[in-house]
């Protein structure tokens, strides 16, 4: 069977299982659409989390992204699984003692203030906005190399799809859904890695595979030598730094770092998701089985970097482009890998050059098509291909379904059912003002997709630093501190939110050149700073302020144990 | 209250030791991640285990088995401090 039919029929049938399932979850109470009816068994919470929390960005873009920056690829891969243990160990249990729909729910109960709640409710949003802009911009990059049709279409196609599951079936539909995407997702991703950490060194775990000596393709025999020691060889020799050494400095390092742990812990989207198990245990248990099923993908990207950095370096640097690999003139066609300034050589051949700054047939080469081009550069079968072409979309589309219902949650209920119309709107009315809010969400999220604002590229890093900055640390202190009060709560968050705001947007948008970065800390890491600035306002404002009352210490008290979970999430 | 022996058992003395526990369990994640990924990778990188110069291990793939590995500890840790204060719930049978 030729490639596009296999790709046909791999994505139509992923698709047909996706919404196969939305029916079959039609949510029918608002429980159902928010929370899932709170009865999700945590090993399949733990899969949809994973899906939710895996977009596209992590499925297509991080192994070339790490392949590229090397060691400093590591702040995505600790940053990003190191914030489930914060999750697990300072949100997770309480939130879900806490039992009720959202994060803002909780703000405003915590900090007894509609204020307090209408802030958490708009950065939810906000955050959620600016994340999902990627997203659908991903679904669409994903829908039109795959199946043949513009970017614009592709969209569109997405926007449906998300549509009809979203919309129908709420946070139950989703829940379900995702645990399939998660599924096609990472069968998606470990099939290729493993065809190619045989081939590369013979280990069938990529993870081991690694750190592990490189077979030579011609002999077969083991060569002795190390693929890291090689690579790094190689891009020594050829000027570049060497791959397990970084270019940042630590400092910076580390603040990205914090700042995607935090933002990770304080993502709605992500918390959302603990609110649908059934008890505090399982909230708990639930976290690690998430962070199981995200580490399977994490800890093989790096390997899936290596392997794609030597396999490209391999066959291109200083290749005839008349004996370039196919796979290489397809991707050429498509612009995402150029040969600039190409000139024949003395002998009328033209030869191709990884080498920085070579001024004549330096190859240059995209990162977001490694993991999409993998498969072919390693001239694996097209079933593989058309397996990661579905898994591409499942990891786009879960994250986006997710945020949608986030941000449809945060309108109809946070800001209609509790501030507008507050004690007035019935169950069923509140279920119609969330589809409404969710259609709604889908054509503004399908806007972003179809004219991406110019700073789609640096959203994800955005939407970290903004959740790190305001979310993170008002939950946390809503825990462990009884003292924190509404006062110190709003103070925090304004701080915190509009200091790493003016930042990045400053330095991305109105002065880009780097020196005149804070201690060299990079728009990517600044939301660590505003975390700090949070914590420092509201510690001050709420000591220079009234304690809160009783009830809410006491509530504190009761969010602190486990027992009656099952009887909180009944309103 | 029948197997009360060095400390009372209330939830006051639950949060304390759920407050001690945590505490030793994110030291650990701060040391794996920002001591070895990060602040000590150089020296690190001086050990070689196989392929692997060790900082880069444990910056790229060694903090997020230890990171798994503190959750699972966690978690059981915590059922445990549950069932010893009595705090834990029943698992309910739902359907779906």
């Amino acid at each position: 069977m030729d490639l596009q039919t296999l790709i046909y029929l791999f994505v139509g049938g992923s698709f047909a299982l996706y919404i196969g399932i939305a029916v079959w979850a039609k949510a029918g109470s608002t429980k159902d659409f928010y929370v899932a009816g709170g009865g999700v068994p945590p090993f399949m919470n733990g899969m949809a989390t994973a899906a939710d929390w895996m977009s596209a960005a992590s499925f297509i873009s991080m192994a070339g992204l790490i392949a590229f920056l090397g060691y400093d690829g590591s702040m995505y891969l600790m940053g990003w699984t190191g914030g489930y243990v914060l999750l697990a160990m300072l949100l997770a249990p309480y939130l879900r003692k806490f039992g009720k729909f959202t994060v803002p729910d909780f703000v405003g109960d915590r900090y007894y203030s509609d204020t307090a709640r209408v802030v958490a409710a708009i950065c939810t949003v906000f955050i959620s906005f600016t994340y999902v802009a990627g997203q659908m911009r991903g679904v669409g990059i994903v829908f039109s190399r795959f199946l043949q049709v513009d970017v614009n279409t592709g969209v569109i196609i997405g926007m449906l799809i998300v549509f009809f599951y979203a919309v129908l079936g709420g946070m139950k539909g989703i829940t379900y859904t995702q645990v399939a995407q998660y599924c096609v997702l990472i069968t998606a991703y470990l099939v290729p890695a493993i065809f190619l950490s045989i081939m590369t060194t013979g280990h069938f775990l990529p993870q081991t595979g690694m750190g592990a000596t490189v077979i030579d393709p011609v002999t077969g025999q083991d060569t002795g030598v190390y693929l890291l020691d090689r690579l790094d060889g190689i891009l020594t020799d050829l000027g570049f730094k060497a791959y397990t050494e970084g270019t940042k400095s630590t400092l910076d390092l580390f603040f990205i770092t914090v700042a995607l742990m935090a933002g990770t812990a304080g993502l709605p989207h992500v918390i959302v998701r603990f609110f649908t198990v059934p008890r505090v245990a399982d909230a708990r248990t639930s976290a690690g089985y998430a962070l199981f099923f995200i580490a399977l993908l994490y800890t093989t990207a790096p390997a899936v970097g290596v392997f794609a950095r030597s396999n490209i370096i391999a066959t291109v640097h200083n290749v005839d482009y008349a004996e370039a690999p196919a796979w290489f003139k397809t991707w050429e066609k498509t612009g995402l890998i150029k040969v600039t300034n190409m000139q024949p050589n003395a002998d009328g051949k033209v030869i191709l050059d990884m080498s920085r700054g070579a001024k004549e047939n330096a190859v240059s080469v995209d990162r977001d098509i490694m993991v999409l081009a993998t498969p072919e550069m390693a001239g694996l079968p097209n079933w593989v291909i058309a397996l990661v072409a579905a898994g591409g979309m499942a990891a786009a589309l879960s994250t986006a379904a997710g945020l949608l219902l986030v941000i449809s949650t945060s309108f109809a209920h946070d800001i209609l059912g509790k501030v507008v119309m507050k004690g007035k709107m019935t169950e069923k009315s509140e279920l119609l003002a969330a589809r409404i809010a969710a259609a709604f969400a889908v054509c503004v999220a399908g806007l972003f997709g179809i004219y991406p604002p110019g700073f789609v590229a640096q959203v994800v890093a955005f939407a970290f630093g903004l959740a790190a900055a305001s979310f993170f640390p008002v939950i946390i202190m809503g825990v462990f501190s009884k003292r924190m009060n509404k006062e110190g709560a709003i103070a925090g968050m304004v701080v915190g939110l509009s200091f790493t705001f003016t930042y990045i947007v400053y330095c991305r948008f109105v002065n880009t050149d780097p020196s005149i970065w804070w201690f060299g800390i990079s728009p990517e890491g600044i939301g660590t700073l505003g975390m700090l600035f949070n914590f420092v306002a509201s510690y001050v404002v709420s000591s220079m302020t009234a304690p809160p009352p009783q009830h809410i210490q006491d509530l504190i008290e009761d969010v602190r144990i486990p027992k009656g979970a099952g009887a909180a999430t009944h309103h | 209250m029948e197997n009360g022996k060095d400390l009372e058992l209330t939830p006051q003395n639950y949060w304390k030791e759920n407050v001690r526990f945590l505490s030793i369990l994110l030291v650990i994640w701060f040391v794996v991640s920002y001591g070895f990924g990060i602040l000590l990778v150089e020296p690190l990188n001086a050990i070689r285990v196989f392929g692997w110069k060790l900082g880069f291990w444990f910056a790229q793939q060694g903090s997020i088995f230890i990171f798994l590995a503190l959750i699972i500890v966690y978690a059981r840790g915590m059922a445990k401090l549950d069932e010893k204060y009595g705090l834990g719930e029943e698992p309910t049978l739902k359907k779906k």
